[in-house]
């Protein structure tokens, strides 16, 4: 029933009060701006965690509460929290939400309830995550990985009630996520307005479309460990632990597999890395194909990219486990299929810039954020190429030259996506425009200031410096040299955390102080800015869905005199508007 | 805009007219991307029910690889479930007797709840309510002979941590695998009765809709698909 039928016949909710217009709220946009106000809570967490944590390696013992124990945890709550409560949340549950119907012109999610329920278990989730912080022993320090049998055995930190509050947190999650990501999904498939197919949508939808699917199928993959461990810690069951000494004392687990935790962690793993990815792709097409008042280059192979990589990133997650010890032919099976998803993502790099290519750029803050995205995310790639090697990555594994890969590819780069997608989008949500000077300072002592921490990484990993060690004081193979480097980038890292602070500011001030920004401030062709509201009011669309005709990048189409053609325009108004043009073209002649 | 008329067709757009769809994949590959007829009259419903059914399957998938991973990899002797699971009828041992009546019973409520769905169509709410408290009924029945599946086997010593039969990951992976199913088939007892009174009630008279039924089902007929594997590999392995 796509094409809008059940739209326009379903009984939208509608809020009365306070609390249910903005506490209790149904609304997609409400909920979206819920979702994304606690994952950038939850983020200033992590990031204040990671300030700590770089205190420790480049000065070492320069905090005193600071012991091997809190280091740990400092780590895994920071990695944690990044990858699945800040990225996941605020791609599919932040930037989803809010795109989503008003992209493909729908009033609300197919399933507003549903919706709403899916923040409320979110929340629930990231409470349950901070609460770890302030029970006895403190959060769990495994690692974010979480790898058993040291995960839930005694020596780990946390391991009285850190680990338990962490798999339960996550358990919550991946409810939410689920309840999210069917409406995601269905909306997508079959509440798109008249005239919008599958390939009319924007990128953006297409790459959160496909993370949703990917979260849907790799979620329960973590779900399972979560339950399994969590039996293993509470009802001593035998899953993961085999007989093992521990401490000096034979534990009463026996029989069971810690690798079959590490295949279902990666088998939800690395999907993950693609549900933080696609929907930073789909987003950043969107912002290039805007700022540079240019089509998208190959959309339709943008698109089967997107897909490719989505079903792709189901069979590489071994690659994660080179050194756990698998059987060879396996390093070969994965290492293939890993260089194998490096071509749909070359395609996509290269498409970004062939749509810059000969484009009218303009250099606005979203558009330095999306260039700044294409060059980051290319060295993380291509150090990915180094580590899906099995040959290469044995040594380099457990480096920071892995540390520099992943924060490049699947930190930093996403990162700043969401950055740019924030000036681009906050118009549209709040309808004024963000500070361009305070922008243009964060983006550069962002994009600098991260890649100052992060490039001298992949020659600290070079030098066999090893990931997650609390102190590397008294190691002959590390050089001297490297401590210089490690507090350097520490240096970096505090300037680029307090740095945020202009951004925080920015959108705190702009919220209720800044330009009025119109309707369609970026002069977009996607459906989203040609609400009848700004900011859209419930139900977006007023007494009438939208009637979609083209895709949503028509820019700088000849013979027209505006510069982009809005995805609502049909065939004949389209005459029309050249028409008009051509007779402004002759008058001009005329005079 | 708003004023164009929600006309669906391509006729005035700017794009070619729609031609029929090719044969083979081209046309099923070019039928899904445009949207056409794939999908056309499934209601949000059933779609989001069948793709949270996908998503379970493979919640239950990874609990099975996750129990047969673990049945390989232990090195204590996994316990005949022919003897573990047999009762004493009459004096004479019999295999799987229970398991088997349990089978029957989950099979034998698909069928009630299929019936159910072609009388909501039909829009018989007495049949409907009727066949679908049977299923509910046979469900609980399910649940209740698991009740005594599991204080069986706990009478017999089997725990989570440990069994006197052999490998700590038999009754781990029994109760973890049989305990999520079990739920499935509760949160769907609730599920069916809840929908089995608004039937009644006359809830969907109003719309004339009752899709509902058959969601339900589709929920019902997967829980009941998910213990044929659980059967096969767990039970018969």
């Amino acid at each position: 029933m796509a094409y809008a039928e059940q739209a326009e016949t379903e009984v939208l909710h509608e809020p009365k009060s306070f609390l249910t217009k903005y506490i209790w709220s149904q609304d997609h946009k409400v909920i979206a701006i819920q979702y994304s106000l606690t994952a950038i809570f939850v983020g200033l967490v992590a990031l204040v965690l990671s300030g700590l944590m770089r205190m420790q390696i480049g000065f070492p013992g320069s905090l005193a509460f600071m012991d091997a124990s809190t280091y740990y945890q400092a780590m895994t709550m920071h990695g944690m929290i990044m990858v699945i409560y800040l990225l996941t949340a605020l791609f599919l549950g932040g930037f989803g939400n809010y795109l989503i119907p008003l992209m493909v012109g729908a009033r609300d999610m197919v399933f507003p309830y549903v919706n709403m329920l899916s923040y409320w278990f979110y929340l629930l989730a990231v409470l349950v995550l901070l609460s770890s912080f302030f029970v006895p022993g403190g959060p769990t320090g495994a690692g974010w990985t979480l790898y058993p049998p040291q995960s839930i055995t005694k020596g780990t930190p946390g391991t009285e009630w850190g680990i338990v509050l962490m798999l339960v947190s996550l358990a919550i999650f991946i409810v939410a996520a689920t309840m999210g990501g069917l409406n995601y999904v269905t909306t997508v498939l079959q509440a798109r307005t008249h005239g919008m197919t599958l390939f009319r949508m924007p990128l953006s939808v297409w790459g959160i479309f496909m993370a949703s699917i990917l979260a849907l199928l790799a979620f329960p993959a973590l779900f399972v460990s979560a339950i399994m461990m969590l039996l293993d810690k509470v009802l001593g069951t035998s899953f993961f632990i085999p007989a093992i000494i521990s401490l000096g004392q034979q534990l009463d687990h026996q029989g069971g597999s810690p690798i079959l935790f590490q295949h279902l962690f990666w088998f939800f793993g690395h999907p993950e890395v693609y549900i933080v990815a696609l929907p930073a792709f789909g987003l950043v097409s969107d912002l290039i194909s805007t700022h540079a008042r240019k089509n998208i280059f190959g959309y339709r192979m943008m698109v089967w990219a997107i897909i490719a990589i989505g079903v792709l990133s189901f069979v590489v997650w071994a690659h994660h486990m080179y050194v756990s010890g698998m059987n060879p032919y396996f390093g070969f099976l994965f290492a293939t299929t890993t260089l194998i998803i490096a071509v749909p993502t070359a395609l996509k790099v290269y498409n970004w810039v062939l749509t810059l290519w000969r484009g009218d750029i303009h250099l606005t803050v979203p558009m330095l954020f999306a260039l700044a995205f294409i060059v980051t995310f290319l060295v993380g790639g291509l150090t990915g190429l180094f580590l899906g090697n099995v040959i290469v990555d044995i040594p380099l594994s457990d480096t920071y030259f892995v540390v520099a890969h992943f924060h490049m590819v699947m930190g930093v780069a996403p990162v700043l996506v969401v950055f740019g997608s924030i000036y681009h989008w906050f118009p549209k949500v709040t309808g004024r425009m963000l500070n361009d000077t305070l922008g243009k300072l964060h983006f550069w002592i962002t994009f600098l200031g991260t890649y100052a921490i992060f490039f001298p990484m992949h020659y600290l990993g070079f030098q066999g410096m090893p990931r997650r060690y609390y102190a590397y004081e008294n190691y002959a193979f590390i050089p001297q040299s490297a401590q210089e480097l490690n507090a350097f980038i520490t240096v970096v890292a505090l300037t680029v955390g307090v740095s945020q602070l202009l951004f925080l500011f920015n959108l705190a001030w702009s919220t209720f102080k800044g330009k009025p920004a119109g309707s369609n401030p970026w002069g977009a062709a996607s459906l989203e800015w040609q609400t009848p509201d700004t900011p859209p009011i419930h139900g977006n669309w007023g007494a009438k869905l939208p009637v979609v005709h083209r895709w949503a990048y028509d820019y700088s189409v000849p013979g027209i005199e505006q510069d982009f053609v809005p995805q609502t325009v049909s065939a004949e108004e389209l005459e029309q508007m050249r028409q008009l043009s051509a007779g402004t073209r002759t008058a001009d002649v005329k005079t | 805009m708003a004023s164009l008329p929600p006309d669906p067709g391509e006729s005035s757009s700017s794009n070619p007219p729609v031609l029929p769809p090719a044969p083979g994949w081209q046309g099923i590959a070019s039928d899904w991307a445009s949207d056409k007829d794939a999908f056309k009259q499934v209601p949000w419903g059933k779609a989001m029910m069948w793709i949270f059914l996908l998503s379970d399957t493979f919640i239950f998938s990874c609990f099975l690889t996750g129990y047969m991973s673990v049945r390989m990899a232990t090195t204590s002797a996994w316990p005949n479930p022919s003897e573990v699971f047999a009762l004493t009828i009459g004096g004479k041992e019999i295999p799987l007797i229970l398991i088997a009546i349990m089978t029957f019973v989950l099979i034998s409520s698909s069928g009630t709840m299929a019936m159910a769905v072609n009388f909501a169509y039909r829009r018989d709410r007495a049949k409907t309510t009727a066949l679908m408290l049977a299923t509910a009924a046979l469900g609980l029945t399910f649940v209740g002979m698991q009740a005594f599946e599991w204080s069986k086997l706990i009478a017999e010593g089997v725990r989570p941590w440990g069994n006197p039969m052999g490998a700590a990951q038999f009754g781990a992976s029994f109760f973890m695998i049989t305990g999520f199913h079990g739920l499935h088939v509760s949160i769907g007892v609730i599920y069916l009765s809840i929908v089995a009174l608004k039937v009644l009630r006359g809830d969907y008279e109003r719309s004339g809709n009752y899709q509902i039924v058959e969601i339900a089902g589709l929920y019902w007929h997967f829980v009941d698909l998910v213990w044929v594997f659980i059967f096969a590999f767990f039970y018969l392995w």
